[in-house]
């Protein structure tokens, strides 16, 4: 499935004296088996961007399109778009109230009206995506867990409804190293294995990596989209919005200036690591 | 949840004369206005009360679009209070009757007076909540309530109180949309179904937000200690107020009001 964003513009609290647009005229398309990666500081609207692409904010003006329908037109289920498009919010532990790991991995499910038995297989199997036995924590209640388990378990909860897209808003902030390793690995063979990913992120390494497309975000405007290539290829725009490179594009670039024909269009490490063994091996690398 | 349309409790912060009077001073004068709203008994009275708000709005550079729109959440209680009074006014000058129903003059000026006496209050009140930071305004009621303090009563303890539950509604507030939206993302349906369902409904949104509001107490509990809060004892101000000419003018202005409302009591 496809979500197309046309002309986007959201206005908080229009009339007021509070009023503050934060997102203008935001156009961009999520393709089918896309590896979207949303970036940009904070308050450039990336969050109020990813609300609206399951009906969970009306834009000000602009429309949403899911498989080339209007979401926010009369008549249209914005429950189903929610199925499909699931979006796990910025610390998403912070939304787990049941009792027991397995009640609340079952609140979607639930919600979709499915029979007991088809609840409880998808909430196995989504926290067994997440790499949590249910042996182990199905019966324990959620705010006994760490940190990174609980982050696993509401990750779960939104993969149990069985998204076509999975949005993730900076789903590794807050963690610790191990955690990171495990969620962004939990995201990689997701995204492997067919779901469509939007990630908002700050990490421009976790970008360079896992990222197919990258979306930048600056004072609510859509200030690049392109290939991870074609950004980091504008290293200097990004520094001028307060933005990093990946650690690899800087060494290219300190390598470059060193005379070293490093080739612009690397920009991750493993790919800079194995030009600099083919080179020093005298062999010829494809580019 | 629809919050946008609430004026009253809100802070709209500025640089105009009435945001600098005194808090203490602002706090009286409203209790006095109240009472002046509720001594006004004619046309004199209820044109002075107009005045005195269109003046302050215009001082406090707030449009009276914007203040009125504070009237929209009470409009049914207005109209209430309203018809109400039409119909029990009693007297004998019956205007009209239909059926077992009958509007006297004295009824209908009841309606009228009580419709603007309570439009008068929430106008009067909202200018104090508008021009005065909520700080200012616990600060304040701290200073007017210290004498208590021989009565053991907790003047510092309350306001402190106050100003942090003033301090954590927006953040609070901002936390229930949050919670709510990442709940609707999972299929949550807060809108639909009968009343039970709407209450089973609001479990998967208060306990998380209880949860989080029980974090923060703790850990503003942390830093308030960390800063070496222990309590109002021995405690110095950063503001230090001051009564100022423009303090005495709005308390002038405030009292010739009252006489005035006084006055047509008296002799009209």
């Amino acid at each position: 499935m496809s979500i197309v964003a046309q002309a986007l513009t959201h206005t908080y609290m229009p009339g007021s004296p509070f009023q503050s647009t934060a997102i203008h005229d935001v156009s961009l398309t999520v393709g089918d088996g896309d590896f979207l990666a949303l970036i940009g500081h904070t308050g450039s609207g990336k969050t109020t961007l990813v609300m609206h692409l399951n009906a969970l904010l009306r834009p000000t003006s602009g429309r949403v399109l899911v498989d080339g329908q209007d979401i926010n037109e009369k008549g249209y289920d914005r429950r189903e778009v929610r199925r499909r498009v699931g979006l796990v919010f910025q610390y998403p532990e912070h939304q787990l109230f049941e009792e027991t790991v397995a009640k609340d991995v079952a609140f979607g499910p639930n919600n979709l009206g499915l029979s007991e038995a088809e609840v409880r297989e998808r909430a196995d199997e989504a926290l067994a995506r997440v790499g949590l036995s249910r042996s182990e924590v199905a019966d324990r209640s959620p705010f006994e867990l760490s940190g990174g388990q609980m982050r696993r378990v509401a990750i779960a909860g939104v993969l149990a409804m069985r998204p076509e897209v999975l949005i993730l808003d900076e789903p590794t902030a807050g963690l610790d190293p191990a955690g990171r390793r495990d969620i962004l690995g939990l995201i990689e063979r997701l995204h492997a294995e067919g779901t469509t990913v939007v990630m908002v992120s700050h990490s421009m390494e976790d970008v360079a990596r896992l990222a197919t497309r990258i979306a930048v975000m600056c004072k609510g405007r859509l200030a690049m989209l392109g290939s991870p290539r074609e950004v980091f290829a504008r290293g200097k725009e990004l520094a001028e919005m307060g933005l990093d490179v990946p650690a690899a594009v800087q060494l290219a670039q300190a390598l470059r200036a060193r005379g070293l024909p490093v080739p612009e269009d690397i920009y991750r490490m493993d790919a800079l690591r194995a030009w600099i063994d083919a080179r020093y091996r005298g062999e010829e690398v494809a580019p | 949840m629809n919050m946008q349309s609430i004026t009253l409790g809100q802070y709209l912060p500025g640089e105009t004369v009435m945001h600098r009077l005194d808090p203490r001073g602002k706090i009286l004068l409203t209790l006095a206005y109240i009472v002046g709203v509720f001594l006004a008994e004619g046309p004199v009275g209820y044109l002075a009360t107009a005045l005195l708000v269109f003046l302050c709005a215009r001082l406090a550079r707030i449009s009276m679009r914007y203040l009125t729109r504070g009237l929209k959440p009470l409009r049914f209680i207005i109209l209430f209070t309203a018809v109400l009074n039409l119909f029990m006014g009693g007297g004998d000058a019956v205007l009209v009757r239909v059926w077992f129903l009958t509007i006297t003059e004295t009824g209908l000026r009841n309606a009228v007076y009580f419709a603007l006496r309570l439009i008068f209050l929430v106008l009067g009140t909202s200018l104090l909540t508008l021009t005065t930071s909520p700080i200012a305004l616990t600060d304040a009621l701290e200073r007017l309530l210290s004498p208590l303090r021989v009565v053991k009563f907790p003047a510092h303890e309350l306001a402190m109180m106050m100003t942090i539950a003033l301090r954590f509604i927006p953040t609070l507030m901002e936390e229930t949309d949050k919670i709510m939206k990442a709940q609707s993302a999972r299929g949550a349906d807060f809108e639909t179904g009968n009343l039970l369902r709407r209450a089973r409904a609001m479990v998967p949104l208060l306990v998380p937000l209880f949860i989080s509001a029980f974090r923060r107490a703790g850990d503003l509990a942390m830093a308030m200690e960390a800063r070496c809060y222990r309590g109002g004892k021995g405690r110095t101000r950063m503001r230090v107020l001051h009564w100022t000419m423009a303090d005495a003018w709005a308390a002038l202005i405030v009292a010739a009001y009252i006489a005035l409302c006084v006055a047509e009591g008296v002799w009209l």
